[in-house]
């Protein structure tokens, strides 16, 4: 990022329909995160999802009523944080695309143009400085495959890890490789699925990190899901709730 | 499904049950990643470069007609005859026309991805033509009667040991060795003797310079040049979409391919076919033909979003990076493509109803497309095709094949409930309170559950969190 955006005072914050159901906890981190900062954060009660399921699907129709029902509930100039590189990466790259040669396009170009992913927005628009008040404790970062290659998330959240001073990040050998969730793939075709995140928590095993981080729910459900089932020790968590819990010392 | 459609699914099961073949793929894509990634140490020279080879490739798309006449002009001159096929079975015809001509009984092949789309082998076998693939990943997989598992290393699914056990198998008096050294050199004696005695020798075509009237062919092991010089007839074969303007185009393609292929600087060959042997010229083959197939390729031209499939420089390197293909192999495919760019081209030649399953075959994970040299936006054609598989009425062969009215109406109800805050509000209430009752035994939990726990709905929404937290709505 060639420039620090001026900081704002209020922000919107899309919340995603996994967080919701999932991790909503997660969810209330994030917000708690920027108001910590001094922000005021706006949730519009409104909001759903992003449209990215049916949009990956094919169901480009199904894809943009829902992407629509979300355009009126973000006025004015505010960024808009989102806590998934995923949905951000569908709100910014793809409405465009969806909306194109609809009514109401620029509208959906200008709410896109806010968006930010939530680390993004901690390091490049805050500039936050974390203090860490949690015990020593080894960690890996699985970086999610649309944080990295939609919203250019790569060091951000590293970064914010670093930034605690009795958190070890060990990096994953195949760190940048997708963890085999990807929507519906991992219902369509469970036995690859199966084999990639075997994969993927092998790799986060043999850093002997206690706990994996991600920002992304659909990567958290799908490798949380596999170390339980495997009796793996490390557990995954959320960024936004492991940094709330190191900064209040718990 | 249709009788005579692949079923991706099924053979990725059976691949996937097979640990010494998913070690091959897992080692040798690791060690492809690695060797491509040290090429490119230098980010501002790949994106450089990249940006170079990608101008190079549009530039050449947005004049293909125009080019095309001008490549048949120069060849022509050239004394290269020039043969247009719309069909892989026109191309096989003409193979054919020439060959008996030439009255030819052994062929000798250096590698051709068009060919295999053709599945030449198997007409020339047909019609008694010997035909022997002079490659040697793609001498191992005509040995061992299968194809090739990725279009730049046809042979990667095997390990050396595997290979000593087919070369015990299928040469005479072949010592039984795991001996790399050993392994090439018995090859290199029985295809040696194969180049001399050829009647006509194969090849494909990496670029074809429209301004010159030239073939480029680029290769490591020297059989290319074994095949398109020493027979006393040569046919190259290329997609319509090889054709390049200038020759100053050519060493951006045929240096970003082998550094994003193999990690390899340069190939150990590069061939500049510019005709057939002229009057007092020692070597070279009497007669050369180039047959340029379309089969599908000016649909896919037409098409402004889907055109950028034809940018395709065939260096593999999608493949090498794609988590899927890594897991699977070539194999599963059933194509002559597989991985990433055979999830976008194969089901744009092939037809929807056979192919429609291959964009699913993919989690949008945008490794490929960050690889790519040429910068195909491979995973928004993938996305595109998806559209088309279940919508009729695009340019893609038989769109809306893949059409099925349950899973619309579960979209739409989807969209429905996510349209509607009110509609999104009680849904979510009840799948946070009650969605953790759900069996296992339900369709896609099923799936999810054999090798992860079942996802836990929350309890409270992060909408009910946000309400009682007093977190301002607007």
């Amino acid at each position: 990022m060639d420039h620090q955006p001026p900081k704002p005072t209020r922000v919107y914050y899309f919340g995603t329909c996994l967080v919701d159901l999932f991790f909503p906890d997660a969810g209330m981190a994030g917000i708690e995160l920027l108001q910590s900062q001094g922000l005021t954060v706006v949730f519009p009660q409104g909001q759903s999802c992003c449209g990215q399921p049916a949009y990956n699907s094919g169901y480009r129709a199904d894809a943009l009523k829902v992407a629509r029902a979300q355009l009126d509930l973000f006025p004015g100039d505010d960024p808009i944080v989102v806590p998934s590189g995923s949905c951000a990466g569908m709100m910014k790259k793809h409405w465009p695309d969806l909306f194109r040669g609809e009514p109401d396009e620029a509208k959906a170009v200008q709410v896109a143009a806010r968006v930010w992913e939530l680390t993004q927005f901690l390091v490049h628009v805050l500039d936050v400085r974390l203090t860490d008040k949690g015990e020593p404790l080894r960690v890996t970062w699985h970086a999610s495959c649309h944080a990295q290659r939609e919203m250019g998330v790569v060091d951000e959240p590293k970064a914010l890890l670093r930034q605690l001073a009795n958190v070890e990040l060990v990096e994953l050998k195949r760190e940048k490789e997708c963890c085999g969730f990807g929507g519906t793939f991992a219902v369509r075709h469970p036995e690859i699925s199966a084999a990639m995140v075997g994969d993927k928590v092998a790799d986060i095993e043999g850093t002997g990190a206690a706990r994996v981080v991600s920002g992304d729910c659909g990567c958290l459900l799908n490798i949380t899901g596999a170390l339980e089932a495997g009796n793996k020790a490390t557990r995954g968590q959320h960024i936004a709730q492991f940094l709330k819990e190191r900064i209040h010392g718990r | 499904m249709d009788g005579n459609a692949p079923d991706f699914a099924a053979a990725s099961r059976a691949a996937l049950a097979d640990p010494q073949l998913r070690g091959n793929f897992r080692r040798a894509m690791d060690g492809l990643m690695t060797k491509r990634a040290a090429q490119f140490a230098d980010q501002d020279e790949w994106h450089g470069v990249r940006a170079l080879a990608a101008s190079v490739r549009l530039r050449a798309l947005s004049k293909l007609p125009e080019l095309l006449e001008k490549l048949e002009e120069n060849c022509t001159r050239n004394g290269i005859t020039v043969h247009w096929a719309a069909t892989t079975d026109d191309a096989n015809a003409i193979a054919l026309d020439i060959l008996h001509k030439a009255n030819a009984k052994l062929v000798v092949k250096g590698k051709s991805m068009v060919t295999e789309e053709m599945h030449l082998n198997a007409v020339l076998e047909k019609d008694g033509i010997e035909v022997l693939e002079s490659d040697l990943g793609e001498y191992i997989v005509q040995l061992d009667g299968t194809m090739p598992s990725h279009i730049i290393m046809p042979a990667i699914h095997l390990n050396t040991k595997q290979i000593a056990h087919l070369f015990k198998r299928k040469i005479k008096d072949a010592e039984s060795r795991e001996d790399a050294a050993y392994l090439t050199d018995l090859a290199r004696r029985v295809l040696r003797a194969k180049f001399q005695a050829a009647d006509v020798g194969m090849s494909g075509v990496n670029a074809a310079v429209a301004e010159t009237g030239t073939l480029c062919l680029i290769e490591n092991e020297g059989n290319g040049r074994m095949c398109t010089t020493v027979p006393p007839v040569h046919i190259a074969f290329m997609g319509l979409e090889k054709v390049v303007e200038k020759l100053e185009d050519v060493p951006p393609v045929i240096s970003l391919l082998p550094r994003s292929a193999t990690g390899q600087p340069i190939t150990t060959y590069v061939n500049m076919i510019s005709g057939p042997r002229k009057e007092g010229e020692k070597d070279g083959p009497r007669e050369v033909h180039l047959v340029i197939l379309d089969n599908g390729r000016s649909t896919i031209y037409a098409d402004p979003e889907l055109r950028d499939t034809l940018r395709c420089i065939r260096c593999g390197a999608c493949m090498n990076h794609c988590p899927v293909y890594t897991q699977v192999g070539g194999h599963a495919y059933e194509a002559p493509y597989p991985g990433p760019i055979g999830k976008i081209l194969v089901p744009q030649i092939e037809g929807l109803a056979k192919r429609g399953a291959m964009p699913h075959a993919c989690t949008m994970c945008n490794a490929c497309v960050e690889i790519c040299p040429v910068k195909i936006p491979i995973v928004e054609i993938m996305g595109r095709l998806r559209v088309e598989a279940v919508k009729p009425g695009g340019t893609v062969k038989d769109g809306g094949a893949k059409a099925n009215r349950t899973e619309s109406m579960v979209w739409s109800g989807w969209a429905a409930m996510n349209a509607s805050p009110t509609a999104y509000r009680i849904a979510t209430v009840a799948m946070s309170r009650l969605g953790n009752v759900a069996p296992s035994s339900l369709p896609m939990l099923k799936e999810w559950t054999n090798v992860r726990t079942k996802p836990r709905f929350a309890g409270r929404t992060l909408h009910d969190l946000a309400r009682a937290k007093g977190i301002p709505d607007v």
